[in-house]
């Protein structure tokens, strides 16, 4: 039985959170700042720029949820400082104030009135010493309990319902017990499923919460939809691993809150958990975009079982995955940090196989890096809601 | 060797877990729950991670696994069978 009282070492931050990795981010507010942003991040090593699609005309609860998942991603512990460029002044210092509630070091550029050249030498000079900041940084002894630790499944297959799933189960519950804060979600994956998760709500009005959230998500599918979705849920690789309907899909992936941990709180998208437990929140079943989530969540950890072999990562987020489908171990094992194929043979118990996850989770946690990180797999993928205006 | 797995013994299908199949091999399953093994005969070649029924299942008939309705069947399904998106159907969306 692995000993979850031991240390592991890990960053703590200013706000008293522990982070696992410590990155100097250079963070586009918009689209058109992805440039400037790549062109500091190779004048400066040491620094990770994260262009991504969006930030421009955005309104009303999709330009929230923008802003949400901008601050938290600066704010989330595995990062230790902050270079954010926008094209203009104010959005820019908007997000450049939520980060800097964390108390790490963060600095706004804007690009309007000056051009990308001097923008990017300006920032270029800040990110330099924000380097030399972080790389002064010194791991410490911190509980396993103040991890923050996420989950999400991808390219699921029968074996993940078998195997993966319950592992992450199993490591969750044995998390829990230690007042972990966990986090789940994939709002839509868990139809035919949501009578299981509403009866594991702490009480009636997470349970409403958690309703609310599930009948949001159906509402949308049901305006949208042209036919029964068979095409997209489940997605062409879960119908190859064998899953027939998104009920069964759904069943599949509730087995990774385990039998014992109790759902605590509901979060929207991108919202950060006010207290310990497990925490639902609602979300895409799009892998990187719910991974993206879980780290502008403030989550520093995360499993993701697969079965057919979804090989995302995130930039700041370490993924680690676990997968019980032997052909996908055999034929893409670089993308597999623990291998539970035993468990489908009867050669390990599900309690083994936890305890295999929860290893890898320390090591990665003590620094070792994920599959994905060492492959490069970078996706952040914005969520967003509706049109620009 | 264990060929397939059921999580219940109330569920209608298990999930085959070893590669290479072929139809008239008879398989040696795990109920997990219950924790004992049995026997079926598959009635077509039938891939990693596919299902087979596990019980007698007419038309329209509710298919379970984990205990819980995931489906329903579209055509006659016997035990043995590969049952999948052929002849299983959401009863959501």
């Amino acid at each position: 039985m692995i000993n979850l009282d031991q240390k592991i070492y890990g960053y703590r931050r200013d706000n008293n959170r522990v982070g696992i990795r410590n990155y100097v981010v250079i963070l586009p507010v918009d689209d058109i700042s992805n440039a400037a942003c790549e062109a500091v991040s190779n004048n400066i090593k040491g620094t990770i720029a994260l262009p991504h699609p969006y930030g421009r005309l955005q309104f009303g609860e999709d330009l929230d949820l923008h802003f949400r998942t901008m601050i938290g991603t600066g704010a989330n512990p595995n990062v230790a400082a902050v270079v954010v460029i926008g094209i203009e002044p104010g959005w820019t210092q908007k997000i450049v104030d939520g980060i800097a509630a964390t108390g790490k070091p963060v600095q706004g550029f804007s690009i309007e009135k000056k051009g990308d050249i001097q923008t990017i030498a300006d920032a270029s000079k800040a990110a330099y010493d924000m380097v030399h900041y972080a790389s002064g940084l010194q791991r410490e002894e911190c509980d396993i309990s103040e991890l923050w630790v996420s989950t999400k499944c991808g390219e699921s297959d029968t074996t993940s319902g078998f195997g993966s799933n319950p592992t992450v189960g199993n490591a969750f519950d044995k998390l829990y017990e230690k007042d972990s804060t966990l986090l789940f979600g994939e709002t839509s994956e868990i139809t035919g499923g949501e009578h299981l998760v509403k009866a594991r709500c702490a009480n009636d009005a997470v349970a409403d919460q958690f309703m609310f959230m599930f009948n949001r998500y159906q509402d949308m599918i049901e305006r949208f939809k042209t036919d029964d979705l068979s095409d997209s849920q489940p997605t062409k690789g879960n119908i190859e691993g064998g899953l027939t309907t998104i009920e069964e899909k759904a069943l599949g992936n509730i087995q990774k809150i385990g039998k014992k941990c109790v759902v605590d709180g509901v979060l929207d998208k991108a919202e950060m958990p006010t207290g310990k437990g497990l925490w639902f929140m609602d979300s895409s079943s799009a892998a990187a975009e719910m991974v993206t989530l879980c780290a502008a969540s403030g989550y520093v950890a995360h499993l993701f079982p697969t079965g057919q072999g979804n090989i995302i990562g995130n930039p700041i987020l370490p993924v680690i995955k676990v997968c019980a489908n032997p052909r996908t171990v055999r034929t893409m094992s670089e993308h597999v940090d623990v291998d539970v194929t035993a468990l489908l043979k009867r050669d390990i118990n599900l309690d083994q196989a936890g305890d295999m996850l929860l290893e890898s989770l320390i090591h990665t946690s003590n620094g070792r890096m994920t599959a994905a990180e060492i492959l490069g797999h970078q996706e952040f993928v914005l969520t967003r809601l509706y049109e620009s205006a | 060797m264990i060929q397939f797995i059921v999580h219940d013994e109330d569920d209608s299908v298990g999930v085959v877990t070893v590669e290479g199949l072929k139809a008239n091999d008879t398989l040696s399953g795990w109920i997990m729950d219950q924790d004992v093994l049995i026997d079926i005969k598959i009635n077509q070649d039938i891939p990693i991670g596919h299902k087979l029924a596990i019980k007698d299942l007419n038309e329209d008939d509710t298919v379970i696994k984990y205990g819980v309705d995931i489906g329903r069947t579209i055509s006659k399904i016997a035990v043995g069978d590969h049952l999948h998106v052929h002849n299983v159907k959401t009863k959501r969306w």
